[in-house]
């Protein structure tokens, strides 16, 4: 027969009734179309009981701390179900189809955290007592209007971003403002960013806030963008050598920037944790942008070599170093928290104190960077496992939504921010266990702080942003597709059809590498216009 | 508080953590086929009734044809896409059903479609062509099962 000259042959063989249109993208797409339930119920339900172990933790502490529950702990309660019942309608108003589990799993993670901050409160108060000073304020107290002020952010992200795509057009935008943001404390003096001797604070009166976690939302949105338009760039094959392909040298520019503002942040601001952090993720979103795992050895290669010069020549980074490796050295001066921290969680052990029965307060900043030694005394390594396994939950749901999700970017920034997610509990958590060098980074939705707080909460927004994109029915109900005549569907302009996927990047970008290859009849319908650099992921 | 109490309700909150934890699990294991292309079948059901009804390709079932097609070698081997009795697109172009990612490959590369029981691929007109067993296609061409396709460096089959 002869061959159509339309790259489509949208005009039809003859002889082979039916073939008008492509197969129809959503046919390989069943789960969006089968999630056409948006599943909010379930939502709903796991918040609720989320609500209920948290007020269960609540009574525990109080009983066991021999505490009257008073009203003003009803109120907080109260306003702990009122904040997540708003998060849940802003969620069914604006996001129908987003991820059911990934709002519950930040509600009780919130929700421990809160109730944890408030029992080293208790405990705070009882030796403030006993040593006749004055009541310190309630952090608890304090972290429940943090918590209000987050689901601010996150009514606000998933209110004003409609769809993750328009992020992209901010890319350089973020990447400079998260860039200023990471720099501001090591610019300012220390009077004005010194905490504890790490510099990763700004602050502003009574509020200080740590620009590091905001600046963390911010790179994963200017890579995922740089990336979408830039990917060529990276995958471009350089040597083979020992089973990977390696980049071209000149290539490395842009990573090598990256490894510079990780060892500025780690020598400037005698901070590992934002450090790891921000080159962490970016080596993750460079590996799941490229699937090539030479770009993760060449970056762990240069990060290791960078971190061992900053051992050799800056005293801060040597002193966290000589605790880590032996924290009991110098018990009773700094080594006093890390050794306080494991000594909290032999305590716990298996099955914990129970919740108000142990010491946690013990352990300097029980509330803030090492909350996990607490929970780990009162919940033991039982309750302990759990938590961390819904952080794991909480990541992989970000992962499952990158992976369903149709455009690029969307991919990139959902797995960037998952990936942060993880990646930030195991700095903090290996940090307490003394697995890695103590940092001074905290954990998500659990540790008092506000930054934290409320950039995890936006953080979370964006990841139900993709995912609601991920799983929405596909926009089967285009003008013009429903006159279903014949056997088949109406044939459609093509290119109405390819609207489905637009990434407003890729369509300014330039054919790769140069081969000579011709496109098939280009110049024919929709032909070199609608390519993408993706395609790994799709069918599977 | 008394010793006992505290014991059990120690062990209680425990319990109601991970009570928690598997009822997240359980969430997760119910919408995990769903993206996979495992369950085909369940939406493929669905569809025809909004397209008027796609009367014979029937899904699963009693019919004894192909179910499948896999790609077998290149940078998408492993992808198994559900056939439902509606052709599948194959190139470069963002609309296919099987997007290769393949400098070999043009934008609308081929066409595998269903013809009574049989499946026939045909070559849209690509610039480096389209192989069924090493011999190049040039018309519609029965594709018995297993037989494999070469487009570029990726390598298709359909199977039962």
């Amino acid at each position: 027969m002869a061959r159509p000259t339309a790259p489509g042959a949208r005009s039809g063989t003859p002889g082979s009734p039916g073939y008008e249109r492509p197969a129809d993208r959503t046919a390989l797409r069943p789960a969006v179309a089968a999630a056409v339930s948006t599943r909010r119920g379930v939502e709903l339900a796991l918040l609720g009981f989320a609500a209920v172990i948290t007020t269960g933790a609540l009574v525990l502490v109080e009983a066991n701390q021999e505490q009257e529950l008073t009203w003003a702990l009803l109120y907080l309660g109260a306003a702990y179900m009122a904040i997540l019942a708003l998060a849940h309608l802003a969620v069914r108003r604006f996001a129908p189809y987003a991820d059911p589990l990934v709002l519950p799993l930040a509600a009780l993670l919130n929700g421990i955290g809160l109730v944890m901050i408030h029992r080293v409160d208790l405990a705070k108060i009882a030796r403030a007592a006993s040593l006749g000073n004055e009541e310190p304020a309630q952090e608890a107290l304090r972290q429940v209007g943090w918590t209000a002020i987050g689901i601010v952010f996150f009514v606000g992200v998933l209110w004003l971003v409609p769809d993750h795509r328009t992020l992209a057009r901010y890319g350089y935008t973020a990447g400079f403002v998260g860039l200023v943001l990471l720099a501001l404390p090591a610019v300012l003096p220390a009077s004005l960013s010194e905490v504890n001797g790490a510099r990763i604070w700004i602050k502003l009166g009574p509020a200080s806030i740590q620009p590091g976690e905001f600046a963390k939302i911010l790179f994963v949105v200017f890579f995922a963008s740089f990336l979408v338009v830039k990917r060529d760039l990276f995958t471009s094959a350089g040597k083979h050598f020992l089973g990977m392909t390696f980049p071209r040298p000149r290539d490395l520019g842009p990573l090598l920037v990256a490894w510079g503002v990780a060892m500025a942040v780690l020598v400037f601001e005698s901070d590992l944790g934002t450090s790891l952090m921000f080159f962490g993720i970016v080596l993750v979103m460079l590996y799941v942008a490229t699937e090539r795992i030479s770009w993760v050895i060449i970056g762990l290669t240069i990060f290791g070599a960078g971190a061992f010069a900053a051992w050799t020549f800056v005293d801060r980074v040597q002193i966290r170093v000589s605790v880590w490796l032996d924290p009991f050295a110098d018990y009773n001066g700094r080594g006093f928290q890390v050794s306080q921290g494991i000594f909290g969680l032999a305590t716990g052990g298996m099955g914990g104190t129970g919740l108000g029965a142990g010491r946690p307060e013990l352990v300097p900043f029980a509330s803030t960077d090492f909350i996990f030694t607490s929970l780990g005394e009162e919940l033991g390594l039982v309750g302990i496992a759990a938590l961390l396994l819904i952080y794991c939950v909480l990541a992989t749901r970000a992962m499952r939504s990158a992976l369903a999700v149709r455009d690029t970017f969307g991919k990139l920034l959902a797995a960037g921010l998952g990936f942060a997610i993880a990646w930030q509990v195991f700095v903090v958590v290996g940090g307490v266990i003394n697995l890695i060098p103590n940092t001074g980074i905290t954990a998500p939705f659990v540790s008092y702080g506000g930054s934290s707080l409320v950039a995890n909460y936006a953080l979370v927004a964006i990841v139900l942003r993709v995912s609601n994109a991920a799983r929405q029915p596909a926009p089967d109900r285009r003008p013009g597709a429903a006159p279903g005549g014949g056997g088949q569907q109406a044939p459609l302009a093509p290119l109405a059809e390819a609207s489905t996927e637009m990434v407003s990047r890729d369509q300014v970008r330039t054919p790769p590498h140069g081969h000579g290859h011709q496109e098939a009849g280009a110049g024919g319908p929709g032909a070199p216009a609608d390519r993408s650099p993706r395609g790994r992921t799709r069918g599977e | 508080m008394p010793e006992l109490v505290l014991q059990i309700t120690r062990a209680g909150f425990l319990a109601l953590l991970w009570l928690f934890v598997l009822a997240a699990l359980r969430v997760v294991r119910s919408d995990l086929y769903a993206a996979s292309g495992l369950r085909a079948a369940a939406p493929g059901g669905r569809r025809p009734s909004r397209g008027g009804g796609t009367s014979k390709p029937a899904r699963g079932g009693g019919r004894s044809g192909p179910r499948a097609l896999i790609v077998t070698a290149g940078a998408l081997a492993g992808t198994r896409i559900a056939l439902d009795g509606r052709p599948i697109m194959i190139g470069r172009a963002d609309d296919s059903t099987l997007v290769l990612d393949d400098d070999y490959a043009s934008t609308r590369h081929a066409r595998i479609s269903q013809s009574g029981d049989d499946w026939y691929v045909e070559d849209l007109g690509s610039t480096n062509g389209t192989y069924l067993d090493r011999n190049k296609v040039s018309g519609p061409t029965r594709v018995p099962v297993g037989t494999p396709i070469r487009i570029g460096k990726t390598v298709i089959e359909l199977r039962t």
